[in-house]
């Protein structure tokens, strides 16, 4: 597991891995929003959490069809299939690297774009929490619709309108959590059903998509 | 240690395409399949290696055993030789990779990314991996495609090798490996009555 863990982190750091390209993604979004929204501080301020909210789960799911599709076009998948390390547990670490790659920078960057969106103060705090607890959330649910489509060729598009639905919850609980924050109401209860969301998936999502990783690898 | 397959019948794309299929393999031996093209070689073995379910019959093999090597070998390009390998090498438990890179001529390429390999180092890789698996049954699916005359010697003599230490090996294949192994002709037992296949897959989930 171990094995599996840093080859994937090894990839993608590696040429044409795609890691910085959520991060990218989510400093473009939050560059350009003031332009698009106007210098109006206030109202800056106001959308700045959702406005963060949305753009890591965008970033996210920008990254989501790297996660097996590459395994599958190379054989990689038919040749774990076979090996000692059950799909279960495959699956959980490839949710893991791409967390790792893709989830934890957002989660890290977002305290200096939320500069750029002028996030009140009190904010940065809930945010990096709510962002810290959603974002595995994102990652396992994103590996479950990979395996789903993982034998489509350009499966991409049916892959964000499959999980698309499936993020909601974890954006109101996390965008909720974090616009609270900003105006200083407490935000005990949105991060707590943040925090049950993510142990609700990462406990069960693992076997859902294991179990049609197996009927699409036949 | 042996494969016992009994009455086997697989499907393709929901299509019976083999059936009663009956042979063993005694540790040590190595099985030839033939057969043409579409015939369900492929099909076949990877039943056995348990990447699909089978219509019926039954398939016997003792737990976690089977390396199956196919068409594409799973070879991360930015990767080198050295990380595949270890990879693979750590994934099945084994550690030294370097009797793997000695028998298929690896070693001056450990260090090169495997993007940078041409089609039959490639293969030369991913047969490597077969004996960093150290499991005991081997099922390739066409293994000498894109080798040289000399890739294949090296291939045969790793078979050779193998069956000496007491595994065994079921392969499909068109060329000579000059084996001294039973050839199993696959052709008739082509599927006559395509059968509806829905329950078999129930099964497999």
């Amino acid at each position: 597991m171990k094995a599996l863990l840093i080859r994937d982190l090894r990839l993608a750091i590696r040429a044409g891995g795609g890691f910085g390209l959520g991060l990218a993604f989510f400093l473009i979004v939050t560059v350009l929003v003031p332009f698009g929204v106007g210098p109006q501080s206030e109202l800056l301020s106001e959308i700045a959490p959702g406005i963060l909210w949305l753009g890591a789960l965008l970033a996210c799911l920008l990254s989501l069809d790297r996660i097996l599709a590459l395994d599958w076009e190379d054989g990689t998948l038919d040749l774990l299939a076979c090996a000692p390390l059950p799909m279960e547990a495959a699956v959980s670490i490839k949710a893991l690297a791409h967390w790792l790659t893709t989830g934890l920078p957002l989660v890290i960057a977002a305290p200096f774009f939320a500069l750029l969106l002028n996030l009140p103060s009190a904010g940065y705090v809930p945010l990096v929490l709510s962002l810290l607890l959603g974002t595995p959330a994102l990652s396992v649910i994103g590996t479950f619709g990979a395996a789903i489509t993982v034998g489509i060729k350009r499966g991409g598009l049916l892959l964000s309108l499959l999980v698309l639905p499936l993020y909601v919850p974890t954006l109101i609980y996390g965008a909720e959590a974090a616009r609270r924050g900003a105006q200083g109401l407490e935000t005990s209860t949105p991060l707590f059903m943040l925090a049950g969301i993510t142990s609700g998936v990462i406990a069960l999502l693992p076997f859902a998509s294991a179990a049609v990783l197996r009927v699409n690898i036949r | 240690m042996h494969l016992a397959v009994q009455d086997l019948g697989v499907a393709r794309g929901g299509i019976a395409v083999l059936e009663g299929l009956t042979f063993r393999v005694e540790a040590g031996t190595a099985l030839i399949l033939r057969g043409p093209n579409g015939i369900g070689k492929t099909t076949l073995l990877r039943a056995i290696a348990g990447l699909q379910p089978s219509l019926n019959g039954s398939i016997d093999t003792p737990e976690d055993s089977i390396a199956y090597a196919a068409h594409s070998d799973g070879i991360k390009q930015a990767l080198t030789v050295r990380e595949n390998l270890e990879f693979w090498a750590a994934v099945f438990g084994t550690g030294d990779i370097n009797g793997a890179l000695d028998a298929f001529a690896l070693q001056p390429l450990a260090l090169r990314p495997a993007g940078a390999l041409s089609a039959g180092q490639k293969r030369r890789l991913g047969l490597a991996r077969l004996l960093v698996s150290a499991r005991p049954i081997w099922v390739l699916d066409e293994p000498t495609v894109s080798l040289d005359v000399d890739a294949v010697a090296m291939f045969a003599a790793a078979i050779c090798a193998h069956l000496e230490a007491g595994g065994l090996a079921l392969i499909a294949t068109h060329i000579d490996l000059g084996l001294d192994a039973d050839i199993l002709d696959v052709a008739p037992f082509k599927a006559r009555v395509p059968i509806s296949v829905d329950d078999a897959m129930e099964g497999f989930l």
